[in-house]
């Protein structure tokens, strides 16, 4: 079964899926959107069949396939799952078919299909390359299907919000391609010929600690605008709400989490000593985008806009995790990736039910809506108090594991950090009481109570919050030893020591 | 029964799901006497386990942990789904679900007719559920899953007429004040796992002895903040008598006899922490308590809704239980802690039912007289006055006794501060009781006004005795309230039941100072608190000194809640506009100028052949020029 190329058909079947839609006539809608409909729910079964043949206790990379693309410079076609990418995997194979079926745009189906697909095929591609250049193609053919679904199916300002995203993200892979090309031409010393494959240059990469540190700083420029780490966020608030439904729920489910991904991946796992080395900043950088965006999300008053600014802080999180280089936080914020795509992806599906019967996302002008509408506000409820981090519900486990984690290595960030559990809760109860406390006025009075296909689209992601919540411990302990394996690295390749926490006894 | 301690929670939480599913079918008044039952339920199965417990040996009983399942576990951090059966719990488990059956019960009448009413059911049994999972579990996670869904319950539950503005206020500010706690409660966490690597109960208190003192002191004073935050103490009491928005069952059973006591449950269950920490920390925690409980007695005196009299008297209480945690007095504190349960259970349900017969009238201005109308609820009061204001033997005058006794051993000034206290709490719950159910009968102004503005209270609504399923309740917690005091006789050690029971967890507070002096000045300070308030109010021989400051709670709250209002708002809205302006203006900034640039640099390319010509040639000379002048070439 290990030679099926699983992983190769995870990119090519929603790529060759989005020709198909692109090839399929205008008049016949209805193809489109089983073809599109089918295509993602085989790629997501072939993801979930990934994680159910994934083995728990190997902590290398797994269903790996590797063929040879541009010989004479090293690049291969070199795919494979390890535990801190197969969730994400997982993620996105779950997440599009839920938006396809569910989230239909307003116009032009079949562009719209096309590109979504082929963001499919470069996000599943960019989780699974462990060849820096092929991981390259991926991470840019990211770019243009968002570009085109911001820019053609978004709101009022998609225009700019489109430029912004595409600009923003463009400059910081100009720096990581700089940094590709130099990173595989330096270690050809000892690899003895130019390779682009990850695992070769990070076991047998010997850079000298300031060429690594610059290299490492060309790739993380990109990785941090990807997050987006504070000061370079700006870009995502108007992304976000500008950005169709459907787009909203991808750009924060997955494509955040090309960041937070790369940072571990390709800044930690390349470059550990430039890591080790740059932690103070990353951690600060963390800690005040936490609060930071906590904070900018009490104010706002669009409610999309809010969700927005709460994936700034919630990705703060993950990021003093990663930097934080003991097991615990690591893992907690591999799987705070997958929390926060859950929680987010379907406060986003809920704003934009609430868009749609409202056309308004404007805090001020919706109230009342749980007298009229209580089923929906219950969904709302729970969504929000994973999001806030309750525990027994998955947005706890991630947040709880990466802050008990990095205190012992980043005691006085985490002190800071944890007040980010405080704002949370204010920003989003007070967003809550505001829409849905209250004596509805008229323009609420007749707010739609949540519809079967609705409630069918919430319930996988309810299903989940509560799973995850209640019982982590299948999606712990296959990411763990993976993270175990990549901190013996770090040690192994800087000064760093990862502290003992020596088991309780009895 | 220890094997099946997990059913303990259980119950609640079936009845949580089966509610879930079927409660709009099972309806009113089914739904309710079905989560009552669940309750019920648990209170068997807590009383089997109890009986379990008392065949062991002392020290086997404090070790009794049963696992489910491992929760979270990566690298060192272990932490199961697991339940620890030991006095101290049990005796937690045995009062919330004997009394959340009760409340649960009278709230089958209480809510009757309201249009959520299985949906009120829903909330109490996964609250139910909650509180027991925090008292049950063996680690502070498991405590920690208990403790925020107790506050998420909470939320919900002050928040239940969430139409009302005020009512949707009160419950976000008690999640927010409580998640300022909740930070606390997350430090002492990584402390503890820090230093001992672990976050079980039992490691952490066996490792205690070789905590050094910071570190001991750290997670006591961290766990410490948490507990101000749960169990409403200065400075984050703040939350407490906003949440008497919510239903007053609720106000019973979640602000009075359990949640609220978290705080004082959890500096129980890691005390041997608090014994090695420095000697200032629990002399913080004694001198918070005693401000607390000082603090909010004075501003109870001049409240006029009745709930609110009795919700500043169960910050006030909880102080006396912090008062006797900082001396060291575990066993007092529990101990206060289970008679107040009784009597504060039974003075809110008694409120709610004054509420429910004057038709959801709180105003004590507006009753009097109503002991005619109300004879049971009356009586059962009358108890539960009795019992908080100190009067031998009603239980409360045991406990709080206790109490003081501690106090006194910690310092003089803080057993002075207790007195006070004392005499106050006697005084303004004597002031309730006659303002409610002695003097001329003040309802029926009420009605006229309220008719007036057309509402519902039309002539002829006397108040009225409530139905059996409220009453029921009173009476139990008025026979809990005059006798709960017996578990715990401070005449001999075979009397001081209570002490014994919760020795093999908590240990012994030895004091040699004479008792009886002392229960003399505490007897004595009641009754002139009792003594006074009967020449104020009945009698109308002293004039009532009710300062504005007092009803105002010392303007605190407004402070707090103008500082929130005002720079604690600029400072946010600062952070949002130097977000779009500075950070975001930056890099639009960064736009325009390339934009700029580009746009001036895009002018030299005319297409006029001319023009690049004269380009050409200028370049030429300059050239020249350089080669002539800079590099001297000819």
């Amino acid at each position: 079964m290990i030679d099926f190329p699983i992983l190769t058909l995870l990119v090519l079947v929603p790529a060759i899926g989005s020709l198909v839609v692109a090839l399929i006539s205008n008049r016949q809608p209805d193809l489109v959107k089983v073809v599109a409909l089918l295509t993602s729910v085989l790629t997501g079964g072939m993801a979930l069949w990934t994680l159910f043949a994934f083995k728990k206790a190997d902590s290398g990379f797994q269903f790996v396939s590797q063929h040879s693309w541009i010989k004479e410079w090293g690049i291969s076609w070199h795919l494979g799952v390890d535990g801190i990418s197969i969730f994400l995997v997982v993620l996105t194979g779950i997440l599009f078919p839920l938006v396809i079926a569910g989230v239909d745009p307003h116009h032009d189906h079949k562009r719209y299909l096309s590109w979504m697909l082929l963001l499919e095929a470069g996000v599943m591609g960019s989780f699974i390359s462990l060849d820096l250049f092929l991981f390259f193609v991926f991470f840019e053919i990211v770019l243009v299907p968002m570009y085109f679904l911001i820019g053609g199916w978004g709101y009022d300002d998609r225009v700019y919000a489109a430029t912004k995203f595409f600009l923003f993200t463009m400059v910081g892979s100009a720096f990581m391609l700089v940094g590709i090309i130099a990173t595989a031409i330096i270690a050809k010393a000892d690899n003895g010929a130019v390779t682009f494959d990850l695992i070769k240059i990070a076991e047998n990469g010997s850079f000298a600690a300031g060429t690594g540190r610059w290299l490492f700083f060309a790739f993380a420029i990109a990785f941090a605008v990807k997050v987006p780490l504070f000061p370079l966020h700006t870009w995502l608030p108007d992304a976000h709400t500008q950005a169709p439904t459907g787009g909203s729920v991808i750009l924060a489910g997955v494509l955040l989490k090309l960041g937070t991904y790369g940072l571990l991946r390709f800044g930690v796992y390349l470059f550990p000593e430039a890591a080790v080395w740059a932690r103070p900043v990353f951690l600060t950088l963390a800690t005040i985008g936490i609060l930071w965006g906590a904070i900018a999300a009490t104010m706002q008053t669009d409610l999309k806009r809010l969700v927005a600014y709460s994936s700034v802080a919630h990705l703060g999180f993950i990021v003093l995790g990663t930097f934080a280089l003991t097991s615990q936080a690591i893992t907690g914020g591999v799987m705070q990736n997958i929390n926060h795509g859950i929680s987010t992806g379907a406060l986003f599906l809920l704003v934009g039910m609430i868009y749609e019967r409202r056309h308004t996302r404007e805090i001020a002008k919706l109230k009342g809506l749980q007298k009229v509408a209580p089923v929906f506000a219950a969904a709302f409820m729970i969504v929000m108090l994973s999001s806030i981090g309750v525990p027994g519900l998955n947005g706890f486990v991630g947040e709880f594991l990466v802050l008990i984690g990095s205190f012992a290595t980043a005691r006085w960030w985490v002190v800071v950090a944890a007040v980010g559990v405080i704002l949370a809760a204010l920003y989003l109860l007070w967003a809550y009481q505001r829409v849905f406390h209250g004596e509805p006025d008229d323009d609420n009075k007749s707010f739609r109570e949540l519809r079967w296909k609705e409630g069918m689209l919430l319930l996988p992601f309810i299903a989940i919050i509560v799973f995850a919540g209640v019982y982590p411990k299948p999606m712990l302990d296959r990411i763990e030893p993976s993270v175990d394996k990549l901190l013996e690295h770090v040690s192994q390749h800087s000064s760093w020591q990862v502290p003992v926490v020596e088991k309780g006894e009895g | 029964m220890l094997d099946v301690v997990w059913l303990i929670p259980a119950f609640p939480l079936l009845g949580f799901l089966v509610i879930l599913l079927f409660g709009r079918k099972l309806g009113d008044p089914v739904a309710g006497y079905f989560a009552a039952a669940m309750v019920a339920l648990s209170f068997v199965v807590s009383v089997g386990v109890f009986l379990d417990l008392q065949s062991l040996s002392p020290e086997a009983r404090a070790e009794q942990v049963h696992t489910l399942f491992s929760w979270v576990a990566v690298g060192g951090l272990h932490i199961d789904l697991a339940f620890l059966a030991d006095p101290l719990s049990i005796t937690m488990c045995l009062f919330v679900t004997g009394i959340g059956a009760l409340i649960h019960l009278y709230a089958v009448g209480y809510m009757h007719g309201d249009s959520r009413f299985s949906k009120f059911f829903l909330y109490l049994n996964l609250f139910a559920f909650s509180m027991l999972m925090l008292v049950l579990g063996s680690n502070m996670l498991v405590t920690f899953l208990g403790w925020e869904g107790v506050g998420t319950c909470s939320y919900f539950l002050i928040s239940f007429w969430h139409e009302k503005d005020s009512a949707a206020t009160a419950g976000k500010k008690a999640f927010v004040t409580n998640r300022v706690g909740d930070w606390g409660f997350m430090m002492a966490m990584f402390f503890a796992f820090w230093a001992v690597g672990s976050l079980d109960y039992l490691h952490i208190n066996e490792a205690a002895g070789s905590l050094s003192a910071t570190t001991a002191t750290a997670i006591a004073l961290f766990a410490f903040v948490g507990a101000c935050g749960k169990s409403a103490q200065l400075p984050l009491y703040l939350w407490l008598p906003d949440a008497m928005e919510g239903p007053t069952p609720v106000s019973a059973l979640i602000h009075a006899a359990t949640m609220v006591t978290a705080g004082v449950y959890l500096m129980c269950r890691i005390s041997p922490v608090l014994n090695v920490a420095s000697s200032y920390a629990p002399t913080i925690i004694a001198i918070v308590g005693a401000a607390t409980a000082l603090y909010a007695a004075t501003v109870a005196v001049s409240q006029n809704d009745i709930k609110k009299v009795l919700a500043y008297s169960t910050v006030s209480q909880l102080g006396f239980m912090f008062l006797a945690v900082g001396s060291g007095a575990y066993t007092a504190a529990i101990f206060h802690m289970v008679t107040h349960a009784f009597f504060k259970a039974l003075l809110f349900l008694g409120s709610g039912s004054v509420i429910h017969g004057m038709h959801h009238e709180q105003d004590m201005r507006r009753m009097g007289a109503l002991r005619k109308f109300m004879p049971l609820t009356f009586g059962t009061f009358i108890v539960g006055w009795l019992a908080i204001a100190g009067v031998p033997p009603f239980s409360g005058f045991w406990s709080k006794d206790d109490i003081l006794l501690a106090a006194y051993d910690k310092s003089p000034i803080l057993w002075v501060v207790g007195l006070v206290t004392a005499l106050l709490t006697a005084f303004y719950m004597t002031r309730q009781v006659i303002m409610v159910f002695y003097g001329e009968a003040r309802w029926h102004d009420a009605h006229e006004e309220h008719g007036a503005h057309g509402d519902l209270h039309a002539e002829g609504h006397d108040p009225h005795e409530s139905p059996w399923m409220m009453v029921l309740p009173l009476v139990v917690l008025a026979v809990l309230s005059f006798a709960g005091g017996f578990i715990n006789l401070p005449f001999s050690e075979s009397t001081e039941k209570l002490t014994q029971w919760l020795e093999p967890v908590v240990g012994l507070h030895h004091s040699d100072t004479a008792k009886l002096p002392l229960a003399l000045m505490a007897i004595a300070m009641g009754l002139i608190g009792i003594g006074v308030a009967f020449a104020v109010y009945y009698f109308k021989k002293l004039k009532p000194v009710e300062p504005k400051i007092l009803a105002d709670a010392w303007g605190y709250d407004r402070a707090v809640s103008n500082f929130m209002g005002g720079p604690g708002r600029k400072a946010f809205e600062g952070v949002t506009w130097a977000d779009s302006h500075i950070i975001d203006g930056a890099v639009n900034g960064t736009a325009h100028l390339v934009q700029g640039t580009a746009g001036e640099a895009r002018k030299v390319q005319t297409g006029n052949v001319r023009n690049y010509a004269a380009a050409v040639g200028v370049g030429v000379v300059l050239l020249l020029a350089w080669f002539v002048i800079v590099r001297g070439i000819l």
